[in-house]
């Protein structure tokens, strides 16, 4: 593997640009005649926005919603409960992407699960669940798949794998949630506080610009596709002002250096090709949303753990801590330092609620980055 | 391929070749040699006394191996209290089937990492234990070293008004480390900062810089010792986050990995608060160094934000860089 990474952020930290681009902002801004409140779906987003303090360079008028999209935080106790279940028996192996390993369900983590003896084992690339599961013939090893749209091509990659060289002992537990069905859940509702949206491009790298196009229709409202690097953000940022100006509502593409409108077709092909729509699922802090993940296909469930390990799993809804307000940020209602538990009840050691969960999460970030209050800014 | 047996560490004469034919070849000095159950010496004035485990894995990554860091590592913890390397004890936990060779290696590059430090190693034990009641080998050693600066270099003598120094780019052994466990292969770009600190605390010392506080950045990173030291003493620390020194290789390993530089060890960098004043004599110093050419000045010490690590980025934001959180896991989309 090459570690010339540089090219992919280099200069879209550049302080002189970012600068800039806030002083274009401000002067844009000044003629909105009430505030933007610009929704960032995905938690790469609300990292970077905390991580690079932009709100402390933003005009007042432009507020943030942190959505939805982070795909540990919005994951349902009950799956993570289905995980620790599913590595209980001795001749089991739980096979997962490390970020999942700190999430509480709603009696303990997949790590404490490790710790009292169960086999669960974090892997960086899905393909590691296919050696596991060649190496220990004698196993059942499932693997627990999670992820947006971004990571839905690996699991799609390695059920082809796993079919192609006949392992009959690796099982998929489907968690692969899509974006544009939530934010159209929180899109419809009533009142709404989102303006403009900020989508993300790693998804948009894969299905294309053009999954938001019936959002666009349905909702009329200005959207960005927007990179993770702090000048990525704050483009998108002055061209949602912009159109907000124009009394316009675009699609628009700002990561244009690896977006485009139909995306990665061959991917989409072999994502088709393995799974359909869910019929229903619950995601954490906004509920019930139809349509809005996928599951295996037919003709593939003998390699969907939830319907061979079925008498194993329970779908028994689990609620978070009735205190807990990640509903209402994740609709622009509230911000993390509104709940009374902020900081104090809950922590990223022991979250209560989903917000907290990753470092993508909303309450995990104001809390990493700028505890219980925003720090004032201080003048040398 | 020779391995080590339980045999070698159950005290009769396997123990003994293993003892006579390895450490004391390696480790010869004339405490050591006097061969009884407690070495003699003769010590005077103020002491440093300190103690560490190594169970790194990797036993062997770019740069070092388990030995180098068992001897830097607590050589580098005296240092940081101004005390000159003095005496180290070892103790060696081998699991049963470590190759022979590997131990011989270890060992050489622990008396290698003395020799440079002009230290001794005074006493020593060695056990073996049956296999998997350890992974391959640890190693804790204590040293005692004769402290030189008086008072001692302390959380408690962290002034406001005071500069932050970092001696080097940071998070290369972690990186190292990292990456060596994911099997990436970074085999000539990037080697772990494992070095001796006392060199650049001697020369400090002797040009007469007034070392208020000196901690090695190890596990936990430059993260955790700036919070360690704001909670102690109640201050801000403010920090330039364009003025931290980080290679191109580590930030690219942290944006592969989802990682902050900030929060990876380092084994061969330490920060220094000391007056104002005195900032650019002692960066002039390091910077004529080996191991501190990258020193650089990394922010100061104010009354406001009491208790916190307060970050400025490089387009005049502000945020907190908060201690490094549980295992060090990736994000992951
Ligand atoms: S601080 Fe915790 S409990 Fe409160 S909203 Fe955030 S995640 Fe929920």
């Amino acid at each position: 593997m090459s570690l010339v990474l540089k090219d992919l952020f280099d200069g879209f930290r550049d302080p002189a640009t970012l600068q800039a681009l806030a002083h274009q902002i401000e002067q844009a801004a000044a003629r909105l005649s009430k505030p933007l409140r610009i929704m960032e779906v995905c938690g790469g987003h609300t990292h970077t926005i905390m991580r690079y303090a932009l709100p402390q360079r933003l005009p007042k008028n432009i507020e943030f919603i942190h959505g939805p999209g982070c795909p540990v935080c919005i994951m349902p106790k009950e799956r993570i409960d289905q995980a620790i279940a599913l590595a209980q028996p001795a001749n089991h192996i739980l096979v997962t992407l490390g970020d999942m390993l700190r999430v509480p369900g709603s009696t303990q983590s997949l790590a404490k699960a490790r710790s009292q003896g169960a086999d669960v084992r974090a892997v960086y690339s899905p393909l590691e669940a296919l050696s596991l599961a060649q190496q220990h013939p004698d196993k059942q090893v499932i693997f627990f798949a999670i992820g947006f749209e971004t990571t839905t091509p690996m699991t799609a990659a390695l059920l082809a794998q796993t079919e192609a060289l006949g392992v009959r002992n690796l099982f998929f537990h489907i968690n692969h949630v899509l974006v544009p069905p939530a934010v159209s859940a929180l899109l419809a509702e009533q009142p709404c506080h989102i303006d403009a949206l900020i989508a993300p491009s790693h998804v948009s790298v894969i299905t294309g610009a053009k999954i938001y196009q019936p959002l666009l229709a349905r909702y009329g409202l200005p959207m960005v596709v927007s990179g993770f690097e702090p000048v990525d953000v704050m483009q998108s940022i002055l061209q949602l002002v912009e159109q907000t100006l124009a009394g316009e509502a675009r699609l628009a593409v700002q990561y244009s250096r690896a977006v485009d409108w139909e995306g990665n077709l061959k991917a989409q092909a072999l994502i088709a090709r393995f799974f359909e729509p869910r019929a229903m699922f619950r995601w954490r802090g906004l509920g019930d949303i139809a349509l809005s993940a996928l599951q295996l296909k037919a003709p593939w469930q003998t390699y969907d753990a939830e319907i061979q390990f079925a008498s194993l799993l329970s779908n028994q809804p689990i609620d978070d801590h009735k205190l807990c307000i990640c509903g209402d940020i994740l609709r622009g209602r509230a911000k993390p330092q509104d709940c009374k538990v902020f900081a104090k009840g809950c922590d990223p050691e022991r979250p209560l609620g989903s917000c907290m969960v990753s470092s993508e999460g909303a309450c995990h970030a104001y809390y990493r980055y700028a505890k219980v209050t925003q720090i004032e800014v201080e003048v040398r | 391929m020779n391995r080590i047996q339980l045999s070698q560490g159950g005290g009769g004469l396997e123990s003994q070749a293993l003892i006579s034919q390895l450490f004391y070849r390696y480790f010869n000095n004339p405490i050591l040699a006097q061969a009884e159950d407690a070495a003699l010496m003769t010590l005077s004035g103020s002491l440093a006394f300190t103690t560490d485990s190594y169970t790194v894995s990797p036993l062997f990554f770019n740069g070092g191996d388990i030995g180098k860091l068992a001897v830097v590592g607590t050589l580098n913890d005296l240092a940081m209290r101004s005390a000159r390397p003095g005496c180290l004890s070892a103790g060696f936990i081998i699991e049963e089937g470590l190759p022979y060779a590997d131990l011989e290696r270890i060992v050489g590059s622990m008396a290698q990492a003395l020799q440079q430090a002009n230290a001794q190693l005074v006493c020593g034990d060695t056990k073996v234990v049956p296999k998997g009641a350890v992974d391959k080998v640890f190693i804790n050693t204590s040293g005692v070293g004769q402290v030189q600066c008086q008072p001692a270099p302390g959380m408690n003598q962290i002034q406001a008004g005071d500069a932050l120094l970092i001696s080097g780019d940071i998070g290369r052994h972690g990186a190292v480390i990292m990456a060596a466990r994911e099997g990436l292969d970074l085999t000539t770009e990037l080697q772990t900062d494992c070095a001796l600190l006392w060199p650049q605390v001697d020369a400090l010392i002797q040009a007469g810089i007034h070392l208020h506080a000196l901690r090695d950045a190890t596990r936990g990173g430059v993260a955790a010792v700036l919070n360690e030291w704001a909670q102690a003493t109640g201050l801000g620390l403010w920090i330039e986050e364009a003025y931290l020194p980080i290679s191109e290789p580590v930030q690219g390993l942290c944006e592969l990995l989802g990682f902050e530089a900030y929060d990876l060890a380092n084994e061969g960098r330490m920060l220094i608060a000391l007056p104002k004043s005195q900032v650019e004599q002692a960066l002039s110093i390091l910077q004529q160094l080996t191991d501190s050419q990258q020193a650089a000045y990394i922010g100061e010490v104010r009354a406001a934000q009491p208790s916190r690590v307060v970050m400025q980025t490089a387009w005049g934001t502000q945020r907190i860089l908060d201690w490094p959180k549980g295992e060090l896991l990736p994000r992951i989309c």
